[in-house]
């Protein structure tokens, strides 16, 4: 265990230092997120009633953690290519902290999530966006973002170490986390969705921390952050357990 | 720790390995003592590379035992895994990252400070002829580059046993050759390797001992001298000058031969017990029976030959080119 944090950083350095050879995925951080903000506020905005907020208030914390939810994409893609290219077996076959390869693609995930966060706030500070927050808020508010899409890689690490291909990966990656972030507070009131969906969309821990993150960054009452991280601690709680004990079992196809 | 000159480096005893109702492994025993080159050869799916998998601790066996370096694959697996090296059928390096950055990771999980990880990393860049390549990216890299970077991971923390699963697969003629060199360069520091492989003139040329294997068995081991003698020894050819002669020439050779010699067109074979002044001996026969030859001369039977025999099988095409021929026939 004492290797597992040293092991960790080597693994995470690696999937950083790749960020930059790979201009696809530089874009999928940075000019993609901008690209649904503007859609988004410009396309949809003038038709969605968000009472007592504007709609790019009210938009901003719902996109910046769809994004999020998002970000970690990248170690599903990851993991299932370092798999199909016989790296998984490499790294097993050394000495290593059993978990540093997936916590490495968790850990860089979330160094990317912050660079989303940060061009997503900037994009919505320069198209009207505003806080109405303490800068403690703010930044619990980013705290919160970070934590959350960490939760989300380690989904993304379980369906990476499951899938035969990257091709997979992307097929069952978008068809599960689409709908959970869409049915949710993100992007619309839940109380404007149909009954079940609303149902759905009460529970989905996507509401909860975007509403979290209104609570946070736009004074609203009703949300929890205490629920928000209790929900992102148990998902990390499942999930990276399940995914490590697949990584220990899996070889390379 | 001192090890004893015979304890072997890898024991491998009824190793059973099933995934579902395919039994990989069905009762696999090796054995390949210090600095020596075990070459496990056999056709595809005949459970080299479950093997190798075991041995390297990334597989559990479901029965039988196998111990690398006195270490239990399975009890040991974490102290087993600083003794090893690996390098696979696929170049398992990181396509985004350049040489010197793909060593440097390597050396780092096995817990070198990257300062030592870099001294390490230039001298087998060097060594593998990548340094001019050093700094540029992988995807860059021809494939047998990549399988010398993938090889050079292997041997970042000078394992004393090195796997080699099928390791030139797939490269060019003098790529697979360099890589020979390289393995027996290997062998002569000390180095012992495990290599799986289906290519006979490989294993002829780098194990010191071979197992054969089909469908998860050993089906026979030893010298590869040894391997060929099983199959009957060695034959005299005589071509002769007039295919109508051949039924003379048969009657003449029948006398030195161990079994009935045997005819196609002009060609006559003869089995015999011992090589020695045979080819002496059968010019001498068709001479007296007024049979002329345009050569005769002795041949050894091949791998080749030896699987045939066992198997009545082919193991696949016999040369390399054409191996590779019919690789990218499979993956059109």
């Amino acid at each position: 265990m004492t290797r597992l944090l040293p092991d960790t950083l080597v693994m995470a350095e690696r999937n950083l230092v790749r960020l930059p050879r790979s201009p696809d995925l530089l874009i999928g951080f940075t000019i993609q997120p901008v690209m649904f903000v503007l859609l988004f506020a410009y396309v949809f905005g003038g038709a969605i009633v968000t009472p007592g907020y504007d709609y790019i208030d009210f938009l901003m914390p719902g996109i910046i953690v769809q994004n999020i939810a998002f970000g970690g994409f990248v170690t599903a893609l990851g993991l299932s290519e370092d798999l199909t290219k016989g790296l998984i077996d490499r790294f097993r076959s050394l000495p290593t902290a059993r978990a540093s390869v997936l916590a490495g693609r968790t850990l860089a995930d979330v160094v990317t999530n912050a660079l989303s966060v940060v061009v997503l706030v900037v994009t919505g500070l320069i198209i009207g966006f505003s806080f109405d927050a303490s800068f403690v808020e703010i930044l619990g508010g980013f705290a919160l973002l970070l934590l959350f899409g960490f939760a989300f890689s380690w989904i993304f690490a379980m369906i990476g170490m499951s899938v035969s291909s990257p091709e997979a990966a992307n097929g069952i990656g978008f068809t599960l986390i689409f709908p959970i972030t869409f049915i949710s507070s993100a992007f619309v009131p839940v109380e404007s969705m149909p009954g079940p969906l609303e149902a759905f969309a009460e529970l989905n821990p996507v509401t909860v921390v975007v509403d979290a993150m209104r609570h946070l960054w736009l004074g609203d009452p009703s949300g929890s952050v205490l629920g928000a991280v209790a929900w992102s601690l148990v998902l990390i709680a499942i999930f990276a357990p399940l995914s490590v004990r697949k990584y220990r079992s899996t070889a390379s196809n | 720790m001192t090890q004893e000159i015979d304890q072997p480096a890898i024991v491998v005893e009824g190793l059973v390995k099933s995934f579902g109702d395919v039994r990989a492994l069905d009762g696999i025993d090796l054995q390949a003592a210090p600095g020596t080159v075990l070459g496990v050869l056999g056709p595809n799916g005949a459970g080299k590379t479950t093997a190798v998998r075991v041995l390297t601790t990334l597989l559990s066996p479901d029965a039988g035992t196998a111990r690398v370096v006195g270490l239990d694959v399975v009890r040991d697996a974490a102290e087993l895994r600083s003794k090893i090296g690996l390098a696979g059928q696929y170049a398992a390096v990181d396509e985004s990252l350049t040489g010197t950055e793909n060593l440097v990771m390597v050396g780092r999980l096995y817990g070198e400070r990257r300062a030592n990880a870099k001294v390490r990393a230039a001298e087998l860049l060097d060594r593998f002829d990548l340094a001019e390549a050093a700094d540029r990216i992988v995807k860059t890299y021809s494939g047998g580059m990549r399988r010398r970077l993938d090889l050079a991971a292997a041997l970042v923390a000078h394992p004393p046993v090195l796997f080699l699963d099928e390791p030139t697969t797939g490269l060019d003629p003098r790529s697979r050759i360099n890589l020979w060199e390289t393995i027996e360069g290997l062998v002569a520091e000390g180095t012992t390797v495990l290599l799986t492989t289906q290519y006979l003139d490989e294993a002829d040329r780098l194990a010191d001992r071979i197992a054969v294997i089909d469908t998860g068995r050993v089906i026979a081991d030893g010298t590869a001298t040894e391997l060929k003698d099983r199959v009957g020894g060695r034959r005299v050819e005589a071509h002769l000058s007039d295919p109508a002669m051949a039924a003379a020439a048969v009657a003449a050779l029948a006398p030195m031969a161990s079994e009935a010699p045997t005819c196609e067109g002009a060609l006559v074979e003869v089995q015999v017990a011992q090589e020695a002044g045979s080819i002496m001996e059968a010019v001498r026969h068709l001479d007296a029976a007024g049979v002329s030859a345009d050569d005769v001369a002795i041949r050894a039977p091949t791998l080749d030959d030896v699987f045939l025999a066992l198997t009545g099988r082919e193991l696949r095409a016999g040369t390399a080119e054409q191996a590779d021929a019919d690789l990218e026939e499979v993956a059109a």
